[in-house]
């Protein structure tokens, strides 16, 4: 029984970091119709700013920063640079161009940094502590947790509270009905790719401390099990993305606690193909809105 | 911003003047060296057969289309660099063909939007009142989601969200599409309100040609995208050989 909880906490804690991965890819996929495979290179390259300004300054909190505040650059220069000019007649399209993405931030680290693995610091212990006599939860899991949950509700009040929420909702549902309703449609939709790549670049620097270290392609099962997330949870579903991260997080730690690590990315692959199959708008699609 | 309710007439020339308009989509224009004007608190109604243009006129003038070449001149302003997102600034709101309500967002949200542009932020809300008071049933959904309305809610609210913005001139798309005639006269004496209270100039689509008479001071007349008679709404109604030739009544 302990066991199970230990595997409980492990799964959530990286269920939270696919979460706002998730969140990042929903983010884009509501305001752009396109599924970001990016992501994870600009997460990393993100993180790499975050190692070389912590290595120059010592200071965990100023990469921590520089981090997410290059990851809002990057979003705005990839969207104003190359996504807007990719033509949506087919959605490979903007598929085959984030690839290419991939392709080209993953060689510019690799010339950069080199294409070994480099440690990462962590602001807190990753050691777990005692909760009841059962050591469940390391203060770097706290602090995982506490930093998703942060984005989780500042999205939430961005979205159902604030003008630009509004004004985002309205340009990625409707956006001719929106430019004429005064809201500039361009502008929200760099400012959805903004958030979206700070909110991944926050994911990042979460994740990758837990997993090897620092690499070029650090992120891509991590975007693998992201991506099952988002689309368990419907793509168009900040809910339904936390959700699905939390799930694909419980089903990582679970079968490979139980059934062995190798086992573990079948398992998200499984994942995937069932929900594809079985409900391709996701657990959590909101009913049929736009037919309306 | 209305204009001032004492003095309506004041602008002698249109408010609205276009010229020469040819726009389309890609290679073969659908509207031809179209010309009209439309005077403060005038009501014209644009006619033709399914596939006329009337569409795409409403959508060339709010920028949605782009012009080949022609002018189109609001307020002594050529439009032609005027983004489309700019135009309600202006004081032009389109209600663009199946009303455009967004359905995913809530009867307020919506109402909301069309005010979201607005520096007057205390004269915002008061819209947002006065629409209220205008459409009860409106007020008493608030939290619905837009598609759970039904036609004539969805019309009240694309006319409502448009007139938070206060326009001077409103483009209407076939406001009586799918609703009850009498929800259609109602919608149509609104019009003739707001003009007669704010001066209001609307451009006024409409297939239903005998309701849009009766409320329209004008009416053009499109025919493969060329107006092929521009008259007054009365003169409109007795012309039966132009009934027979373009409206078919
Ligand atoms: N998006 C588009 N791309 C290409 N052609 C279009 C497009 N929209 C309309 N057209 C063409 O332009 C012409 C005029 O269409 P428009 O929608 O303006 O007509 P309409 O008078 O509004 O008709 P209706 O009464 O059926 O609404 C038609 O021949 C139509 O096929
Ligand atoms: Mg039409």
């Amino acid at each position: 029984m302990d066991r199970f909880f230990y595997l409980t906490f492990d799964g959530l804690s990286r269920g939270a970091v696919y979460a706002a991965f998730a969140l990042a890819l929903v983010l884009i996929w509501r305001a752009a119709r396109i599924v970001n495979f990016a992501q994870g290179a600009m997460a990393v390259a993100a993180v790499y700013v975050a190692y070389s300004v912590t290595g120059a300054t010592g200071s965990y909190w100023l990469g921590f920063a520089a981090a997410l505040v290059f990851g809002l650059l990057l979003g705005i220069a990839v969207e104003k640079a190359v996504m807007r000019f990719v033509d949506h007649s087919s959605p490979l399209n903007g598929v085959v161009v984030a690839l290419g993405l991939v392709l080209i931030t993953q060689g510019v680290l690799g010339m950069v940094y080199g294409n070994e693995y480099r440690p990462v610091t962590t602001p807190f212990r990753r050691d777990a502590f005692d909760v009841g006599g059962i050591a469940l939860l390391s203060r770097y899991d706290v602090f995982v947790f506490a930093a998703v949950g942060a984005v989780v509700v500042a999205l939430t009040l961005l979205f159902t509270r604030t003008a630009a929420g509004l004004r985002m909702r309205a340009a990625a549902f409707a956006p001719d009905v929106s430019r004429l309703l005064g809201v500039p449609v361009g502008g929200m939709l760099t400012l959805g790719w903004a958030l979206a790549a700070a909110v991944g670049s926050l994911a990042g620097m979460l994740v990758v401390p837990t997993e090897l270290g620092l690499h070029p392609t650090a992120m891509d099962v991590v975007f693998v099990s992201a991506f099952t997330a988002a689309v368990v949870g419907g793509l168009d579903s900040p809910i339904g993305a936390v959700t699905g991260g939390l799930i694909v997080g419980l089903l990582l730690s679970y079968v490979s606690g139980y059934l062995g690590a190798t086992v573990a990315p079948m398992a998200v692959l499984l994942l995937l193909v069932v929900v594809l199959l079985g409900r391709p708008g996701g657990l959590f699609s909101s009913s049929k809105a736009r037919l309306a | 911003m209305a204009v001032n309710p004492d003095e309506p007439y004041r602008k002698q020339s249109g408010l609205l003047e276009v010229e020469d308009l040819t726009a389309g989509y890609g290679a073969a224009p659908v509207l031809h060296d179209v010309r009209f004007t439309v005077r403060p608190g005038q009501i014209v109604a644009v006619l033709g057969a399914n596939g006329a243009g009337k569409t795409t006129l409403l959508r060339a003038l709010s920028g949605l289309v782009e012009a080949d070449h022609g002018r189109i001149v609001f307020d002594g302003e050529d439009l032609r660099d005027v983004k489309v997102e700019q135009m309600v600034r202006r004081g032009i709101a389109h209600v663009p063909e199946g009303r455009g309500v967004v359905t995913e967002l809530t009867v307020d949200e919506n109402l909301r939007l069309g005010g979201l542009w607005r520096r007057d932020r205390a004269d915002a809300a008061r819209a947002l009142d006065e629409v209220y008071d205008l459409f009860p049933a409106l007020a008493q959904r608030r939290a619905s989601a837009g598609h759970q309305l039904s036609g004539g809610e969805r019309q009240m609210l694309a006319l409502g969200r448009a007139l938070i913005g206060r326009p001077r001139l409103l483009l209407l798309d076939e406001p009586s599409l799918g609703l009850a005639p009498r929800i259609t006269a109602q919608i149509l004496a609104l019009l003739r309100e707001l003009r007669d209270r704010t001066g209001l100039a609307v451009l006024l689509v409409e297939q239903n040609v005998r309701s849009a008479l009766s409320v329209a001071d004008e009416g053009i007349v499109l025919s493969l995208g060329r107006v092929v008679t521009r008259n007054s709404a009365a003169d409109l109604r007795d012309d039966a050989d132009l009934r027979h030739a373009y409206l078919g009544f």
